[in-house]
């Protein structure tokens, strides 16, 4: 993700206050975090005060304040996973990675997160990378799919 | 395309996409729904067409990728045309085969159903257990749409109603007649949407907004946006015909962040009805202007709760208001502003259609029309299935939903996610109902219906709900935000072995006053799973704690 792409959408949305949560999707979409200098250009582009930008990036769990790793890592612990299983599966995936809920590791290539549910509930346990799903996982496939992401 | 600018133009586009189509030419339509897509259904698809290039039959048959078809546990789903043929968990390698089958006019017997008891086989969608029990008036046409094509939603039959309204009644007439069909919010309160309708109709203002809830946040429930993703224009329709019959200029539609296939499909529906001239001034022509705009979710709970939603709408934190404003009279920028649920504005259209007094035909006495329910959890057959209301739990789980896996029994029955309830399996015949669901403990709240096997732990169920909830706390108020994980510690304590004396009467006390100080729903019907376990499963808590009179402890 360049700069230019970031000011084009900050562009995009100058002058519109209304439009703040908007605007950091797209960047949070694109950039996959929310530097401060980045808020600081919305907060001044979009005339609202620096706290506001603040508040909602902090306030809603998709936009992230520290940079991420190159993939991303997704146990889904919506209520049909975790009836089937899907506590088991996260411990794997915390064991293997050393890394808890919201966690990166320090060489940036992983991140680590659980959320619900994101209605794939039929395929359930899910371990989902990079937004590709691995339906009805085990704890003994982990290994195995996680291998495949350098 | 040329947009259209009347009535007349519409009825003759449509007339010509008709006589454009040939129904005997046999179509295969891939399912590209939340499961079948985290199944790869995609390259399915992509092997079909590579198929149809490879032998150039694009004159013979047609290949659709199309919204969630409902049988998820069996994907990737491919039904064909005509005859409505249903394949299962169909791979990439068996593309070649299928394709020769079609062009045949034969079945590939391998790939269709076959009862797990008898092996009986059922090759058409009306045959098939899981869907022979439905009455798939919402979901029905997913298979015969591309989401990305509102060609094909015109096909079916799409915004005729929009054109009804528009031409043969005033806005009035659409809102007496949803009020006369007693149309209730499916996303969980069940609250008639006529009278929401009128309220917001009334209201002196003269800006006003109408909104779908498409957040579908509640755990387990994803025949929102299945819908959403699957037949857009449906929903849109709804919503164009509601904002008629209100009087409001414009809509937003909420929804999640999370599904980049929903965002396209919404996105690109948006686009095509502006350009058709469904949407923006003078729609066919008729003087009524009406813009839509789309907004996200970004990934919290309570963003659900109308209040909140509109808070997030406007760029704000999403934080409930107390009930007491009401956000049909002041919403958004404190404009009247009506909210319902997705598969509330997609029964629009076919209550202004086929009337009212079809509607109310169909379903219980209090709660009519169909509903649709994700079945999931411990059942052999997971998807979204749509039954008349009023039909038996049973029929659900068992009939369509094939009972319990692995051959084990039913414990238990959870509606309504984190805010729902669990009913014992003795209630399993019980009817799908609004009042009666809640009266027994387990409301149905937006639809997501769990079987829960002989092994479930209730214990470490109610804490697995409180615990998602004491994290989507908003935090504003404080019996919500303290009184949850007092409760949350006490069941994490029994489900460890340290459930003391006093715990059970304490955790009562908790849930009684968390449901009365509580600002919004998250905080009043947090306790409400708990307080359904305490009902009917209190032996199985009393056994966890230690040293109780007479009880054993673990």
């Amino acid at each position: 993700m360049c700069e230019r792409d970031i000011d084009d959408i900050i562009e995009k949305y100058r002058g519109q206050p209304s439009s703040l949560i908007h605007a950091l999707v797209e960047i949070q979409h694109a950039n996959h975090w929310l530097p401060r200098e980045v808020m600081h250009q919305v907060a001044d582009a979009l005339e609202v005060p620096f706290s506001q930008v603040m508040q909602i990036a902090s306030f809603y769990k998709a936009f992230s304040l520290t940079p991420k790793g190159r993939h991303e890592v997704h146990v889904c612990t919506g209520m049909t996973c975790h009836l089937r299983g899907a506590a088991k599966l996260q411990a794997m995936v915390e064991e293997l990675t050393g890394l808890k809920d919201g966690e990166t590791d320090a060489e940036s290539r992983f991140t680590f997160e659980t959320g619900a549910c994101l209605g794939s509930c039929s395929i359930g346990p899910e371990l989902i990378v990079d937004g590709k799903h691995y339906g009805r996982m085990t704890p003994e496939k982990v290994e195995e799919v996680l291998k495949r992401y350098e | 395309m040329p947009k259209l600018h009347s009535v007349a133009e519409l009825q003759e586009f449509r007339a010509e996409i008709l006589a454009s189509r040939d129904l005997a030419k046999p179509c295969i339509a891939v399912c590209a729904g939340a499961a079948c897509d985290g199944m790869d259904s995609a390259a399915v698809a992509a092997a079909f067409l590579a198929e149809m290039d490879k032998q150039k039959l694009g004159g013979k048959l047609e290949v659709r990728t199309t919204g969630c078809h409902g049988y998820c546990e069996k994907g990737p789903n491919v039904v064909v045309t005509p005859g409505e043929i249903c394949y299962f968990e169909v791979q990439p390698t068996d593309v070649a085969e299928v394709v020769a089958a079609t062009l045949k006019g034969e079945v590939v017997d391998r790939l269709v159903y076959k009862d797990p008891n008898t092996g009986a086989q059922a090759v058409h969608m009306s045959e098939v257990p899981f869907y022979k029990h439905q009455m798939r008036l919402l979901m029905g046409d997913n298979p015969k749409i591309d989401p990305m094509r509102i060609d094909d939603y015109l096909a079916v039959g799409g915004y005729a109603a929009l054109v009804k309204a528009l031409t043969e009644m005033t806005p009035v007439q659409v809102l007496d007649e949803v009020k006369k069909a007693n149309l209730r919010g499916r996303g969980g309160g069940g609250f008639p949407a006529g009278s929401k309708w009128e309220t917001t109709r009334n209201a002196p203002e003269k800006t006003k907004y109408v909104i779908v809830n498409g957040h579908e946040g509640e755990s387990a429930a994803f025949m929102d946006r299945a819908m959403l993703t699957g037949n857009p224009h449906k929903i849109l329709e709804g919503l164009i015909i509601g904002a008629y019959a209100i009087g409001a200029q414009k809509g937003f539609m909420y929804t999640r962040h999370d599904m980049p296939l929903l965002e396209k499909h919404v996105r690109n529906a948006l686009v095509q009805a502006k350009e058709y001239g469904l949407l923006g001034e003078n729609i066919l022509g008729s003087g009524f202007d009406f813009e839509c705009e789309l907004h996200f979710d970004v990934g919290i709970f309570v963003s659900g709760e109308s209040s909140a939603l509109m808070r997030s709408i406007e760029g704000n934190p999403p934080e409930p208001r107390p009930k007491y404003i009401r956000t049909s009279v002041s919403g958004i920028w404190d404009k009247p502003s009506n909210l319902n649920n997705v598969e509330t504005w997609a029964n629009v259209p076919q209550i202004i259609s086929k009337g009212a007094d079809w509607f109310t035909s169909i379903g219980s006495e209090k709660s009519k029309g169909t509903k649709l329910i994700s079945l999931s959890g411990n059942v052999v057959n997971s998807g979204i299935v749509e039954v008349p209301m009023g039909t038996p739990l049973r029929t659900l789980a068992f009939d369509i939903g094939g009972g319990v896996r692995d051959g084990k029994t039913l414990k238990a029955i959870h509606f309504g996610g984190a805010m729902g309830g669990s009913i014992p399996a003795d209630l399993i015949d019980a009817p799908l109902d609004f009042d009666g669901m809640s009266k027994l403990g387990a409301p149905i709240g937006a639809g997501g219906l769990l079987l829960m096997d002989e092994d479930t732990d209730m214990i470490e169920v109610a804490r697995y709900l409180l615990d998602f909830l004491v994290n989507e706390s908003c935090g504003k108020c404080a019996p919500c935000r303290e009184g949850m994980p007092q409760m949350l510690h006490i069941l994490t304590n029994m489900t460890q072995g340290k459930g003391k004396a006093g715990d059970l009467e304490r955790l009562e006390d908790l849930a009684e006053v968390t449901g009365l100080g509580s600002l919004c729903a998250l905080g009043k019907t947090s306790a409400d799973p708990l307080k359904s376990m305490l009902r009917y499963f209190k032996p199985e808590y009393e056994a966890r704690i230690v040293n109780i009179a007479g009880g054993s402890g673990t």
